[in-house]
């Protein structure tokens, strides 16, 4: 039978993954926003698995709120990056240090 | 059974996982990442979260995803330079993740957490998932509701707004303006006098008028 841990042991691996992920990756924005959006999914497990365990279904509605909030940031962050490539002709992270931080 | 079920997918989705942080191409890590959004819906969909589930599949394969391979082959990226220095990370990166992951596993199976064998409860029978969320979010969340749309369009208007661009050289002409011209704006009517063309021996006096 299917137990809460089953899925919260999935989600922080996927997390983990993820963050993996993220800090191999460091040159190339496109696959750190693909990290960043495995991270969304592991969270939006971890909500649903509570949700159904608790019988209440407001977790789904996050779930919800947050499949949103991350299209609209996928899209802008999708933006940002081509208006990015068509000034620096370049997608590297290292090469964004005008702000010399 | 489900259990069984559980096992191949969660497979599926971790070895999808680690192909969309270690494919060398990025359409390859897009498509990847596709396959664990599906994965993601199917596992959703056995603890009875059909319209999650349903919606993941629509949002992110149908519209995310789309947006992700259009942006990677739109443009014209040197990846091989960008995996110059790949597996430098290794060692931080593998600490790092093995620790976390270790960390919340050992967390998660504590006798303390007290969530070990905490059986997900079949719903009742004639649950309707899709009408329990509705009821919800046209209730108690219906402002939060109404504020997820502003985001959205939001997010449409800036990303319209950061990627359209004026471009020069092009022989556009506004329509409005053509259609508003007068015609007083393209013809010049000008007096012109008469005046007597100078020749060196006139015959007549008024040869000028004449010929004009």
């Amino acid at each position: 039978m299917l137990t809460l841990t089953h899925y919260l042991v999935l989600a922080a691996i996927l997390f983990a993954i993820s963050v993996f992920g993220i800090f191999m990756n460091r040159k190339n924005l496109i696959v750190l926003l693909m990290a960043i959006e495995l991270m969304l999914l592991a969270v939006n497990i971890n909500f649903i698995a509570f949700s159904q365990f608790l019988g209440d279904a407001s977790g789904q509605i996050f779930v919800f709120f947050i499949l949103t909030v991350a299209a609209a940031e996928s899209a802008i962050g999708l933006a940002i990056l081509v208006v990015l490539f068509r000034n620096l002709r370049s997608i590297n992270v290292e090469d964004l240090d005008s702000l010399k931080g | 059974m489900t259990e069984a079920i559980f096992f191949i997918f969660s497979i599926v989705l971790i070895a999808a996982a680690f192909g969309v942080i270690a494919s060398k191409n990025p359409v390859h890590a897009a498509l990847y990442l596709v396959l664990s959004f599906f994965t993601g819906a199917v596992l959703w969909m056995l603890i009875k979260a059909e319209f999650l589930a349903v919606s993941l599949v629509v949002i992110y394969v149908g519209a995310v995803m789309v947006l992700f391979i259009f942006v990677v082959m739109m443009l014209d990226i040197n990846f091989e330079e960008l995996r110059k220095g790949f597996w430098q990370y290794v060692p931080v990166a593998g600490t790092v993740a093995a620790i976390m992951a270790v960390e919340m596993v050992m967390v998660l199976m504590h006798r303390a957490a007290a969530i070990d064998g905490a059986k997900l409860p079949d719903p009742a029978p004639g649950y309707n998932n899709a009408k329990v969320l509705g009821e919800l979010i046209y209730t108690q969340y219906f402002l939060p509701f109404q504020l997820a749309a502003v985001i959205l369009l939001v997010g449409m208007i800036a990303a319209i707004a950061l990627t359209l661009r004026k471009r020069k050289n092009t022989k556009y002409i506004n329509p409005a303006v053509q259609i508003k011209v007068k015609r007083d704006d393209r013809l010049r009517i000008v007096s012109v006098p008469v005046e007597a063309r100078p020749s060196v021996e006139p015959p007549k006096a008024d040869d000028g008028e004449q010929q004009a």
